[in-house]
């Protein structure tokens, strides 16, 4: 028990030399540490509590993406129906309960409107899945209701689309380090760290940034549509700067052009100078289609439309051929500026809200880290004077596994890339605490083996051999409660788990093995016939 | 050098005899714990009940009545105001608007921003949480089945290893530990968040952890005196770890008192409900669950029935490579 032959001294040194290592760069200034090889840069990442910084939990309504899907369907039809030589006619149709329905005039038509609507409900993939169920009511009325699985899909699609806009919105704002992060089926996590003011990125990340140029509709009856009717072929839409009374503006459905022919977007002034607007640029078919719209509407207002609402509504002096055009909407430069990266950031697929924000100042981070770090620092030398009253050399022996200990659990932290939180911070104090309990264990149990009156070796065999069947039960139940709280803990909960699970590792190690080859060492050299424990 | 005994050596003290009046004491700790925390309630913090949490900073210490009036002007809702060790930090909370979502609480975060600088010049908004109501649901119920899940876990695990009376005897002990951090924090009205969540898995962690310590004695116990009284046998086995168990609570409340006085106030209930955990559990260590093992009626006879049957288990390892040390 107490001879160690040479493969496993280096066996037991070895992987706590390197341990030691990795901890090191996390106390070096961040000047140094960047000039140091990729594979050295083993640090601790500071949690959001203690680097200060935003974390957001944006949560995509699947209900929104389903009504989306329901309402592309719908045109779908309409156009696939009225495609071609034989159109077929059709009614009364409604997109009510997450299903499209609709009347086939003529019902001798509802076999060949079904074929040719069929190939449309098709999923993608190769799965065979399809998308959408299709079913005659009635003998007259076609029923088309989309699958789970389809559902399932398009939201997943969407969230992948979503995450990456995210993460393109946030780039473009030029903070350091963000994390993006899908979970589970319709959230996505946004970590920030170092954020000063979070109310930018929750304006930026709420826009879904949706662009729209659509033609006035100046024939309507303006008291018809103050009143939200608009003519057929028409649509109401918000428009809150409206300078000509009621905010309402009477638009016709049709899309000019959308925001996905554009191919830039920046913030400017116009020509006057005075006023920010927002300068956009086409791409070659939504430029050639916007200069023809243009062309034929010239003294014709269009509306520009974002999100739903109409920003502005300025009139076609002249067909604009150039394939780039201005936003104009009362803006400060700020908005055009956040307008600016949404539109080059591509529009979100489905509409995100924040359900969860956590901010941390970075003054109080900064505090939180300095009064951890005293904390622990005492903790240790209380803990450490403590062990050397008690058991003397045995607790130095332990005073210098637990130190070896703490550097260990930062390297391995370090190697992982795991975070540390302020209640990580406790996680430390508290490893600190039960690191000591394998050595009071060992120590106590030597002690009784004296009493019982076993010779030196024996009773240090002894107590080591007996205590580490209790130190691994003790620790395996310890590590079933830290398993439990990483699986269901979140963001700071978690942090406070990872630190307690790798001490738990780390610390059977250093207070058992360490400290029985430093025993061993001294009991070969001195050869002891009592010990003072 | 003289070194420190905190329980000197040969301890006889008789725990099992007084194993009634700790279980009524025990009982009716639990009891008015339980009571106190359905009639005061908790005084859950915005990871629980949802709302928007802030944490101003002021230059000197501000009179909370004039805050008061300053967030009572807003409209926003019915706030509350509380106060940590530090007289210029204040923690402000108030109800989450139920329409309009992200924007409308942005909204109230910059309005009650603009409305304290106008009035406190200097005051900076050190943190701020808004948690929705339905992410603070989802965050009760994962607290709630961690902890169960967690002394489920255990229980399962002593009894497995052990006999069904250890399974019990903890679950109950550890139970008790729970409910009594529980009425603390009904008491103390300190804030009950998501951390506090992770403090009382530590208590269960670090509660069963020396309840596994006195169980393994007393299991090595009845292997080595086949003969010994039962109450004499877990009077022995508690007495023969009582120097460790009371040498490892002090070193670990040395830790925590540490974190308590030097740790900042973010962390001060979270390191509270440890310290608590770690007394209460050493009591039911000692007190509660060993001695219910002598009323769940544990005997040498049970235990060697499963001894057998573990010994035919250790034997078949045997049939591997010998690796327990042994050298020629």
């Amino acid at each position: 028990m107490l001879n160690f032959p040479r493969w496993a001294v280096a066996g037991i040194l070895l992987p706590l030399l390197i341990g030691i290592f990795c901890a090191v760069p996390s106390f070096l200034p961040d000047r140094v540490v960047e000039q140091m090889p990729k594979f050295m840069q083993t640090r601790v990442n500071l949690g959001l509590d203690l680097s200060g910084g935003s974390h957001l939990l944006l949560e995509a309504s699947t209900q929104d993406v389903a009504k989306q899907r329901i309402a592309n369907m719908e045109e779908q039809v309409r156009t696939e129906l009225r495609r071609g030589d034989t159109k077929i006619a059709i009614g009364d149709i409604s997109s009510r309960d997450g299903k499209l329905s609709f009347m086939v005039r003529n019902p001798s038509e509802v076999d060949a409107a079904v074929e040719r609507i069929r190939p449309l409900t098709q999923g993608a993939g190769l799965t065979g899945q399809r998308d959408f169920n299709v079913e005659v009511v009635n003998s007259s009325t076609i029923v088309v209701t989309p699958t789970q699985a389809g559902i399932d899909n398009a939201v997943k699609g969407a969230m992948e689309v979503a995450t990456e806009v995210i993460r393109k919105r946030i780039d473009e704002m030029g903070t350091r380090e963000p994390t993006i992060q899908q979970q589970g089926a319709n959230r996505i996590v946004v970590q920030v760290p170092g954020l000063q003011n979070p109310k930018a990125l929750k304006d930026l990340l709420g826009q879904t940034a949706k662009l729209e140029f659509k033609l006035v509709d100046v024939n309507a009856n303006p008291a018809e549509v103050a009143q939200g009717r608009a003519p057929v072929g028409s649509e109401v839409l918000p428009y809150p700067t409206n300078p000509a009374g009621p905010p309402v503006i009477a638009v016709y459905r049709q899309v000019m052009v959308s925001g996905e022919d554009l191919t830039d977007a920046q913030q400017g002034y116009n020509q006057q100078g005075n006023e920010p607007i927002v300068n956009i640029r086409f791409n070659g078919a939504g430029g050639r289609k916007f200069g023809q719209v243009t062309s034929q509407n010239v003294n014709r207002p269009f509306a520009i439309i974002l999100d739903g609402k109409v920003l502005s509504a300025p009139n076609i002096n002249e067909p604009i051929l150039g394939g780039s055009a201005q936003i104009s909407g009362s803006f400060t430069v700020e908005s055009a500026n956040q307008l600016a990266i949404a539109l080059r950031s591509g529009k979100l697929p489905v509409a995100l809200t924040v359900v969860e924000e956590r901010t941390v100042g970075p003054q109080l981070g900064a505090d939180s880290i300095r009064a951890g770090l005293t904390a622990s620092i005492i903790a240790v030398a209380a803990v450490a004077a403590f062990m050397f009253l008690s058991y003397g050399r045995f607790g130095m022996y332990a005073n210098l596994a637990v130190a070896i200990n703490v550097l260990v659990i930062l390297g391995v932290m370090g190697i992982l890339g795991a975070t540390l939180t302020l209640p990580g911070i406790a996680g430390f104090v508290l490893t600190i605490g039960t690191a000591v309990d394998a050595n009071v264990l060992i120590y106590e149990r030597i002690r009784e083996e004296r009493r019982r009156g076993r010779n030196v070796v024996q009773s240090i065999e002894h107590g080591y051999k007996e205590a580490s069947r209790t130190i691994f039960e003790a620790n395996v139940t310890h590590a079933i409660a830290g398993g439990i709280m990483l699986a269901l803990g979140s963001g700071p909960v978690k942090g406070f788990a990872i630190v307690l699970l790798i001490g738990i590792a780390t610390s059977v190690f250093t207070a058992v093995t360490f400290t029985r080859l430093l025993v061993s060492y001294w009991v070969r050299a001195k050869r002891p016939t009592e010990i003072h424990i | 050098m003289k070194l420190l005994k905190l329980v000197p050596d040969n301890t006889n003290i008789g725990f099992v005899k007084l194993r009634h009046w700790a279980f009524a004491l025990t009982a009716l700790l639990t009891v008015l714990a339980v009571g106190a925390t359905f009639y005061k309630g908790l005084n859950m913090g915005v990871d629980f009940v949802g709302g928007l949490m802030i944490e101003a900073k002021f230059e000197t210490p501000p009179q909370t009545d004039r805050v008061r009036t300053v967030i009572d002007r807003l409209g926003v809702g019915d706030g509350s105001l509380q106060q940590f060790g530090d007289p210029r930090t204040v923690q402000i909370r108030l109800p989450l608007p139920e329409q309009g979502g992200a924007g409308a609480a942005n909204a109230i975060v910059e309005k009650a921003r603009k409305a304290m600088t106008a009035e406190f010049p200097g005051v900076t908004f050190s943190r701020y949480d808004t948690v929705s109501g339905k992410v603070s649901g989802e965050l009760i119920q994962n607290g709630v089945l961690a902890v169960m899940l967690a002394v489920i876990g255990i229980a399962i695990f002593s009894w497995l290893r052990y006999e069904w009376q250890f399974g019990v005897s903890t679950f109950v002990a550890i139970m008790h530990d729970v409910l009594m951090t529980l009425g603390f924090f009904a008491l103390t009205q300190l804030e009950f968040d998501l951390n506090i969540v992770a403090a009382v898995l530590t208590i269960v962690g670090y509660s069963i952890n020396d309840k596994m310590v006195i169980d393994d004695r007393i299991r090595e116990n009845m292997r080595k005196y086949r003969k010994m009284d039962m109450k004499a046998l877990i009077d022995l086995s508690v007495n023969e770890t009582l120097p460790r168990t009371v040498m490892t609570s002090v070193t670990v409340l040395l830790a925590l008192g540490a974190l308590l006085l030097l740790g900042g106030h973010v962390l001060r209930g979270f390191t509270a409900a440890m310290m608590l955990g770690i007394i209460v559990g050493t009591y039911s260590s000692v007190y509660v669950s060993s001695s219910l093992l002598i009323t769940l009626g544990l005997s040498p006879a049970t235990a060697e029935k499963k001894a057998a049957k573990a010994n035919i288990a250790a034997q078949a390892e045997r049939m591997g490579p010998r690796d327990d040390g042994a050298k020629p």
